[in-house]
């Protein structure tokens, strides 16, 4: 059975169909302002080019960067309840306190205070109250809002009370959608709660969306189920997706490195991952990016996400190259997706580093008379600057001293030179499709990240407890259990908490189940 | 005397973050509590030691816990205020004015809240100039001022007297126990002392001096310029290296997150070697083995470009940072201050101090 992955980007939609670890087909089209068309185009595309029929694809990934979009750009988004669990702690900072103001305004600013919070160790801070919960759905359900968003206090150590107040909240408002933020972010509350808003307000985008995906499949007659890709590059199933849009937020560089690591057989590895205006760089660990530590900026919004480590420098292969007082300077404006007018080797008038690489022999595309005649100083100095650049960027993503392969992928990836410091830069076949490799070969995963006391406990216990749990969760989700590895496994004592206080965190991921 | 803005607080967070030499926790959530009370209307007054009254009397507020508390379980907000009024009760008389015990870090925005609520004045000067991980490691007490009688105060209202305690560290002992007890942070109230004690004993100016560092870091930002040897010219400091992590090792002792990192020189730099051991904080410098800056100094590690302040918490390998070394206080250098905040008192004890000297 084959699996077809797809990458919905602002400019292009690529698509690749596998079979086992083969790459039978790849293929670029351009993107549509409705997705569904571009979607179509490149599924019919790249089955055509695969030679196989409808019926023997047994599933299709889409990685998309949609949902973020339609933050950044403030569209598609639902007026939102807030429900807080917190009282009597918590009150002084109110929801969306950090965010900017038309967005808090696309949100309606209904806000909810109640008790049914936890401490640290799982008590509660007030006794959980349904009477209190349910008159307050009877308001949202007056109000009509359609949307809900619960957080409560330390919920990612127990979700019972969000939970709970799920149940009650649905029998008032039948018709809304409700997120608990248990179910979308770790601890610090603002940035949970901050997501779970997210998550809520895009509910509707996110379940149109999906179905518009769906009916495309559709109507190219595959019949398979519809995955999307998340952000720490596994897979959640479109009903999963439909409630979960926030979760898809960084899938675009997840799969690109992800995708690196499958194409080059690294799972340890540096990955560049060049477009036409950036780069992202990214750190591989056992074949999965390395996740941020801190907050991460969205449209505004700081969240706490589990998103790749992954930060972009100015330079692409639409970066305009400059000479000022002798110094050649690259970036970081850039002429973008317009490369194939404005560059000088496509008849364009514009010097970009692409030019460079060609000027100085390092890759034949477009017309390279038009930039023989160039000053061997300007390309000189243009190639020492990205070349610093970039060794910059690998450094800064190093986590030891010691050697580790450098992977370079995406359209733009000829920019990179054979050598970056003392290590020979790894070009994968297939580079400019990484994006939609990674998503055709997401796993499943399931993750617990909680505080816990190891008052009459031990370490080993809290850790196993917690890894059966995420066992469970990835299980439930659709992973073969056979098939599951832990990823991810640490606990750190909390300092001033006696009761030996620890966090602990776990993650294992395993192959779907098709 | 002066009102504080909100861009002043903007810079405050910054400046706060900065003097917090890599401790101290994370001034966010506390930066936006101060600008909702500005923008609530209230003002936060702000008087140098010289207009403070030789009677008036002053307490210390701040928050005590573990920093992921602090970051999930939010404050109910009232707690600065029933402690204040809690431990007036108890002494009989009304407190003037709120100072930090430490203005490094998160601790620098709570005078400004619990003031900004009660309508009384913010010290411009704290018992650290910096931050600190332990709760004696202040001027107030260095120079002879107990912390008790003192009030914390949890979101629900709970208000515990500490009216007496033999020691400043059984405070630290028990004050830490009953935060446990409160669900891992509280709000203390400490150390009320009359306003002629506090001109004696307080790293003066230091809110001011928060605020300009701020502004300052910020107005460079804006203007694409190197902000780092302008904090050095302020503040009579040294730009001692531009280096790179080349190596980081840390792990938990006693509570405390404890380490050391290994720096390569970048830029004019390159070719140099240094190593910075921390406990919370930055605590030591040594540049080619020989002590170059050391504790109560400070020990600040910049992001090059930015100019903004790394704390121990984000530290990773290949990091860029610029060293800087500013001179501490006076007031934290006299032999009795050097007892309790020294090398010594991080057992660092093959390291003697010796005053940052400015370039």
């Amino acid at each position: 059975m084959y699996r077809i992955g797809v990458d919905v980007g602002g400019t292009n939609t690529d698509a690749v169909v596998m079979v086992g670890r083969e790459i039978l087909a790849a293929v670029k089209v351009p993107t549509s302002p409705d997705v569904t068309t571009g979607l179509m185009e490149a599924l019919r595309q790249v089955r055509k080019s695969a030679g196989i029929d409808a019926a023997s694809v047994a599933m299709v990934v889409i990685g998309t960067t949609h949902f973020t979009n339609a933050v950044i750009e403030r569209r598609h988004l639902s007026e939102t309840a807030v429900v807080r669990l917190c009282l009597p702690a918590s009150q002084c900072l109110m929801p969306m306190v950090d965010w900017p103001q038309d967005l808090r305004s696309a949100m309606g600013e209904h806000i909810y205070l109640a008790s049914g919070g936890m401490e640290f160790d799982g008590s509660p801070i007030a006794p959980f109250d349904p009477a209190e919960i349910s008159r307050i759905g009877a308001e949202i359900g007056r109000k009509r809002l359609t949307s809900i968003a619960i957080c409560g206090v330390f919920s990612p150590i127990s979700d019972a009370y969000e939970r709970q107040a799920a149940d009650l909240l649905r029998q008032a408002c039948p018709q809304a959608s409700i997120s608990i933020s248990a179910s979308i972010g770790q601890l610090g509350f603002l940035e949970r709660e901050s997501a779970t808003i997210l998550n809520a307000a895009l509910a509707a985008l996110a379940n149109r969306t999906v179905r518009a995906l769906q009916d495309g499949l559709a109507a190219c007659g595959l019949k398979c189920p519809l995955y999307l890709s998340q952000n720490d590059g596994t897979l959640m199933d479109a009903d999963r997706a439909q409630r979960f849009p926030v979760l898809s937020f960084a899938s675009g560089p997840t799969n690109s490195m992800r995708g690196a690591a499958f194409l080059s057989g690294h799972q340890n590895a540096i990955v560049l991952d060049v477009g036409g205006t950036t780069t992202d760089v990214g750190l591989l660990q056992n074949g999965f990016p390395r996740q941020a530590s801190t907050t991460v900026d969205i449209g505004g919004v700081r969240t706490n996400f589990r998103m790749p480590d992954v930060f972009s420098i100015g330079l692409g292969g639409g970066s305009i190259v400059r000479a000022e007082d002798g110094l050649s300077t690259v970036g970081p404006q850039s002429v973008g997706y317009e490369i194939v007018r404005r560059a000088r080797i496509f008849g364009g008038d514009v010097l970009t580093a692409t030019d460079i690489v060609v000027a100085a022999r390092r890759a034949a595309i477009g017309n390279p008379d038009r930039v023989a005649n160039l000053d061997v100083r300007l390309v000189a100095g243009a190639l020492q600057v990205m070349q610093d650049r970039l060794e910059r960027a690998v450094d800064s993503s190093r986590v030891s001293a010691d050697p580790i392969p450098i992977l370079a992928v995406g359209g733009g990836s000829i920019l990179v030179p054979e050598k970056l410091g003392d290590t020979l830069v790894t070009r994968p076949p297939h580079f400019e499709v990484a994006n939609a490799i990674g998503a055709a070969i997401a796993q499943i995963s399931g993750e617990v990240d909680r505080v816990v006391s190891l008052e009459g406990t031990t370490r080993e216990t809290a850790l196993a407890s917690a890894e059966a749990d995420a066992r469970r969760k990835a299980i439930s989700g659709g992973a073969v259990e056979e098939s599951l590895v832990v990823t991810e496994r640490e606990d750190v004592p909390l300092a001033y908490l006696k009761g030996d206080a620890t966090r602990v965190r776990v993650k294992v991921v395993g192959d779907l189940q098709v | 005397m002066r009102y504080l803005t909100e861009a002043d607080i903007e810079a405050l967070e910054i400046g706060a973050a900065i003097l917090g030499t890599g401790g101290g926790g994370n001034p966010y959530i506390g930066k936006l509590r101060t600008l909702q009370e500005l923008r609530n209307g209230r003002s936060i007054r702000l008087i140098s030691l010289d207009e403070l009254n030789d009677d008036a009397l002053v307490a210390t507020v701040g928050g005590i816990g573990a920093p992921i508390v602090s970051i999930e379980k939010l404050e109910h907000g009232a707690e600065g205020v029933w402690a204040v009024q809690a431990l007036e009760a108890h002494l009989g008389r009304k407190i003037d004015a709120l100072a930090a015990a430490e203005i490094g870090g998160a601790n620098s925005m709570m005078p400004m809240i619990t003031a900004a609520q009660l309508g009384i004045s913010v010290v411009d000067g704290d018992g650290m100039g910096r931050a600190f991980p332990e709760m004696q490691m202040t001027t107030f007490s260095i120079y002879g001022h107990r912390s008790v009688p003192a009030v914390l105060a949890d979101e629900r209202g709970n208000l515990v007297l500490f009216k007496h305690t033999t020691s400043e560290e059984w405070f630290e002992k028990l004050a830490r126990a009953t935060t446990v007890a409160m669900g891992g942070s509280s709000v203390g109230v400490e150390a009320p002392m009359p306003g002629r004690y506090v001109k004696r004993a307080a790293v003066p100016g230091t809110v001011s001096q928060a605020i300009a560092l701020g502004h300052l870091v910020l107005a460079a930002n804006r203007q694409h310029a190197d902000p780092i040897p302008l904090i050095c010219k302020q503040e009579g400091g040294v730009h001692l290296m531009d280096g790179k992590i080349v190596d980081l090792k840390r792990h938990l002792r006693g509570g405390f997150s404890v380490g050391e990192i290994a720096l390569e020189g970048i830029q004019a730099f390159s070719g140099q070697r240094g190593s910075i051991v921390f406990q919370n904080e930055f605590l030591l410098l040594k540049q080619e083995g020989v002590v170059r800056v050391s504790v109560p100094d400070l020990v600040v590690l910049l992001d090059v470009d930015s100019g903004r302040a790394i704390t121990t918490d984000v530290l990773r390998y290949g990091q860029r940072v610029a060293v800087l070394g500013l001179p501490c206080h006076p007031l934290l250098r006299t032999p009795e201050a050097l007892k309790v905040v020294g090398p010594a008192a991080f057992q660092l004890h093959d390291v003697e101090f010796k005053p940052l000297r400015a370039a």
